[in-house]
């Protein structure tokens, strides 16, 4: 499916402002119609972005799906603050298991699904960067290579945020994380090391794998929407900023999900079959990569006590290489 | 043995303050125990902490279910149930709130209190003023030496440096020290009247 | 030295005085302090040459570590709960490839139903892994059984887990005595393994044993628990001796002489007991302690003449072996036939307070012939008829 695009953006913030929009293409917070899979009063921070990703995930999920559907939970922030005893904020058949195994229950889910001729009901599985690049990727590649009628959402906010902000597979490099310390030669996290797990996922060809991030709603529901009208393995990579782990406020986490967009750092794609399909280019010249890292605390060792130009530069090339790659460069610029 | 429970949420420092208050008994060679009562919860959550000041070693580890002093570092948790459960008669409450405890709308829990041993310490209003942000906890462990009387302000303001070090030990140093001032001031205040 | 410090911290830089070569974790509440303090200390040089790796799971946490530990190194992690269990395979792997790993244990609950909270159901679930078992009863403790423990694996080539028990012990800030490096260096030789990866002498680790001899291997590995039981103490007394602190490593009676009713406890529970016994006594009372460190290999003699005697004896199980009684009862009255009768206590399951009010309570029930052999203490019958069963 693709989308239109939308020329004129409130001034400054380069939001797209609701009002401008016409009336199915708005954002729709509240309605009779909308499922609120992931119902309000639960215990997520101020800010939190996994809450808001895995709210349009739900919902646009479940309306692709008819109101049938089956959520399949990994250990993390989204299952921990959700479900505080003795209270759910679930609206939505739902399982946690285990930390490192969502794919494979998700994928026992479907197989149920097929064994009982329930071709309606359809699974997803979620979980946190760490449920999915780390300790659950071997089960992830599993119900891939199988192809397993599931579509899978990682809720990337580079890091284990739940446990109190350690290091990750998904861990940007130079970020700062309880066992990577902005202490000694080389502060934060490596660089050179982490995966790029949607990047794999396209490496198993499955039908749809695609980027996305809670700056964009729209564009995370209609790959949600896409996705739900494909069957197999399916994958979603949702960057979602978290102001506990990455020191920003909570009134930022929109702004910064953007300018990781927007400075190139974390591409928007969708990926059919093995094939890059789509790619969202910069809306605008791309934003130095220092707008986007100053904000957050876990990037402060950069600007203080002296700046580390070399670090800076290190990361503002891995931003120009995504441009490159990608063809990520604005049609305006 | 003297025993404090701090109520706050989760991004105001209540496990900092019961650590720094279990710090600056050490500083006096006291033995002291700090323990946090770790939900899973996230910032803004109500979170509470405990330490227990003794001079001998101490061996219990149950929570402190009746505190000697209660320190409310959130105003807004003083209608969350329970909060008041176990302060005896003669124990200290200190909360922080920008208004007199007789707004508070808490006289139920506090009958059995003696009033000189109740305070209203606008502690986010001076954390404000000395760290730029409202981050209550070394004001009202400032608050708590004046009040309680159990630590000597010197030792408070010690543990609080060797807790964060640097300009911002200074800066709450500050803050606590600025608290103990008013806190004293007020109990005089009322001595007097 | 003496300082007020986190549970966590006074293990890390214990461990530190350690001089592991490599140390390899993955987070978990509440081992992750350990961790992070850890990852410090190496990244400000304060682990000399050590390797900090940071993982993808614990089953990765615990293969670094057989890989480091069978190529010379001496090797670090940590976890607890769930995690423990995603090692379960590997722990077996490395107690029977005689890898002298050293473990924490931040002891928690484990799940379904999810809880971070402290009890032994982790530890106990992997009893017959073949590791050696400690349980800390204070931070003081906790620090000072990893040198011990490192002394002990490297001597009888067995991996050693000392299992501190999680957010009451771990995030506990208290009075600890941090040993200074020069005495854990005196005390802890360098690493000599007894078997190594090494080109210039091959050897083959992790063969195949069929049933001519596996039966053997296993006959051996036990007798070689017993003699790791007969070394436990010995080197403890000799780190004790160094430090000038006593370092309890079997077990540690507390006014247990002349007490009818003797209750046997693990971990950091130990203390809130001993604080019990004392009101007990104060009553005229005749109760005593007994805090069990070593629950493997399991002190049969040591047991066996802490309850000869006694009236009863109650046993405060952290862990519930579902369907059947306690563990560590069953394995006292395995190890006193004919003894007194013995009363598992079910206790601060999933972070459930064990407060000295109910310890009370339990032991005058005891006293008043009262309490049966398995019971649940402080049961919310409340929550259990609300959910449809009855008490
Ligand atoms: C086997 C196992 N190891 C470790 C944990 C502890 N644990 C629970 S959630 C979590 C981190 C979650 O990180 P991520 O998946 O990125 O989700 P987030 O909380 O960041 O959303 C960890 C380490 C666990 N529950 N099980
Ligand atoms: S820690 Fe981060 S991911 Fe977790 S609830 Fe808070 S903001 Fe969300
Ligand atoms: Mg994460």
């Amino acid at each position: 499916m693709t989308t239109q695009r939308v020329k004129f953006y409130q001034v400054g913030s380069f939001a797209v402002g609701n009002r401008l929009l016409d009336p199915e293409q708005r954002t729709i917070q509240s309605g009779p119609d909308r499922a609120n899979a992931l119902t309000s009063g639960h215990r997520a921070c101020r800010g939190c972005g996994e809450a808001l990703g895995a709210r349009f995930v739900q919902d646009a999920a479940m309306r692709a799906a008819g109101g049938k559907l089956i959520s399949v939970n990994a250990t993390g922030c989204l299952e921990v603050f959700s479900t505080p005893f003795p209270e759910t904020a679930w609206q939505v058949p739902w399982i946690h298991s285990l930390f490192g195994n969502a794919p494979s229950v998700a994928s026992g889910v479907a197989a149920a699904l097929r064994a009982k001729g329930d071709t309606r009901t359809r699974v997803l599985g979620q979980g946190g960067d760490g449920g999915t690049v780390d300790i659950g990727f071997a089960s992830l590649s599993g119900m891939f290579e199988r192809g397993d009628d599931v579509l899978f959402v990682c809720y990337d906010n580079g890091g284990y945020m739940n446990t109190g902000v350690q290091r990750s597979g998904a861990t940007p490099p130079a970020a700062r994380t309880a066992t990577t310390p902005a202490v000694g030669p080389a502060p934060g996290n490596p660089f050179g090391q982490g995966k790029d797990a949607a990047r794999i996922a396209v490496a198993h060809r499955i039908p749809y794998v695609a980027t996305a991030t809670v700056a964009d709603l729209h564009d995370l529901e209609d790959k949600v929407t896409a996705a739900m009208e494909l069957h197999g393995a399916r994958y979603l990579h949702v960057l979602v900023p978290c102001p506990l782990g990455w020191g920003s406020d909570a009134s930022e986490t929109v702004k910064l999900a953007r300018l990781a967009v927007e400075t190139g750092l974390f591409p928007l794609y969708e990926a059919r079959e093995g094939r890059i399909a789509a790619v969202t280019r910069l809306r605008r010249g791309p934003v130095p990569v220092e707008e986007y890292l100053r904000p957050q605390k876990r990037y402060r060792h950069l600007f203080e006590p002296e700046r580390d130009e070399a670090t800076l530069d290190r990361l503002q090339s891995i931003a120009d290489a995504n441009i490159d790659e990608y063809g990520l460069a604005s049609e305006e610029s | 043995m003297f025993e404090t429970r701090i109520h706050g949420r989760g991004g105001q420092g209540v496990v900092t303050a019961a650590e720094m208050l279990s710090l600056a008994a050490f500083i006096e060679g006291r033995f002291a125990q700090a323990i946090p009562s770790f939900g899973s919860e996230r910032t803004g959550a109500p979170v509470i902490a405990y330490c227990r000041i003794a001079d001998f070693r101490l061996r219990t580890r149950e929570p402190v279910s009746r505190p000697d002093a209660l320190i409310i570092q959130d105003p807004t948790l003083r209608h969350v149930g329970g909060i008041f459960d176990g302060l005896p008669s003669g124990g200290y409450l200190l909360i922080n709130s920008a208004r007199p405890i007789e707004m508070l709308g808490i006289d139920a829990h506090l009958g059995h209190l003696h009033r000189s041993r109740v305070k209203a310490l606008n502690a986010g209003q001076i954390a404000r003023s000395h760290l730029g942000r409202p981050l209550p906890n070394t004001a009202l462990l400032g608050g708590f030496a004046a009040l309680t009387g159990q630590l000597a302000l010197e030792s408070v303001l010690e543990a609080i440096r060797q807790t964060f070090g640097g300009d911002v030990g200074e800066a709450n140093v500050r803050a606590a020290a600025e608290a103990y001032r008013q806190v004293a001031a007020k109990s005089r205040d009322r001595r007097h009247a | 030295m003496r300082e007020q410090i986190e549970g966590s911290q006074a293990v890390a830089r214990t461990v530190a005085s350690c001089r592991p070569d490599v140390v390899c974790a993955y987070p978990i509440s509440p081992q992750t302090h350990i961790v992070e303090a850890l990852a410090v200390l190496a990244r400000t040089g304060k682990l000399g040459a050590a390797q900090f790796v940071n993982v993808e799971s614990e089953m990765a946490a615990l293969s670094v570590a057989i890989g480091a530990s069978a190529t010379g190194a001496r090797t670090y992690t940590a976890t607890a709960s769930q995690g423990l269990l995603f090692m379960a395979e590997a722990l077996y792997n490395a107690a029977g490839l005689g890898l002298p790993i050293v473990m924490t244990v931040a002891n928690r609950a484990i799940g379904a139903p999810i809880n971070i909270w402290n009890d032994h159901s982790d530890s106990i679930s992997q009893r017959d892994s073949g590791w050696i078992q400690l349980y800390a009863l204070d931070n003081q403790h906790a620090a000072d059984l990893h040198p011990v423990a490192y002394r002990l694996a490297e001597e009888v080539s067995v991996p050693v887990m000392v299992c501190v028990d999680g957010f009451v012990l771990t995030h506990a800030v208290e009075p600890v005595d941090l040993a200074e490096p020069e005495r854990v260096d005196a005390f802890l030789p360098p690493f000599r393994p007894r078997q190594v990866l090494d080109p210039a002498d091959p050897v083959t680790i992790g063969a195949m044993v069929g049933p001519e001899a596996y039966t053997e291997v296993r006959y051996l590995a036990h007798t070689n628990a017993k003699r790791a039981l007969e070394r436990l103490p010995v080197l403890a007394a000799d780190y004790a001796a160094r430090v000038d602190r006593s370092v309890p490593a079997i077990a540690d009676a507390y006014r247990a002489v002349g007490a009818e009713t003797l209750v046997i406890a693990m971990g950091s529970v130990v203390g809130t007991l001993e604080d019990t016994v004392d009101e007990l006594r104060g009553e005229g009372v005749g109760v005593g302690a007994l805090g069990l460190v070593a629950f493997r290999p399991f002190p049969v003699d040591v047991i066996r003449a802490a309850v000869a005697g006694r009236e009863r004896v109650v046993v405060l199980e952290r862990a519930q072996p579902t369907g059947s009684t306690g563990v560590i009862g069953t394995e006292i009255r395995a190890a006193v036939p004919g003894g007194p009768p013995i009363h598992s206590v079910v206790a601060g399951l999933g972070g459930r307070p064990v407060t000295r009010a109910s310890l009370k309570a339990v032991i005058e029930a005891a006293n008043r012939g009262e309490l049966p052999e398995l019971s649940f203490m402080d049961l919310d019958t409340g929550l259990i008829e609300a959910a449809g069963s009855r008490p």
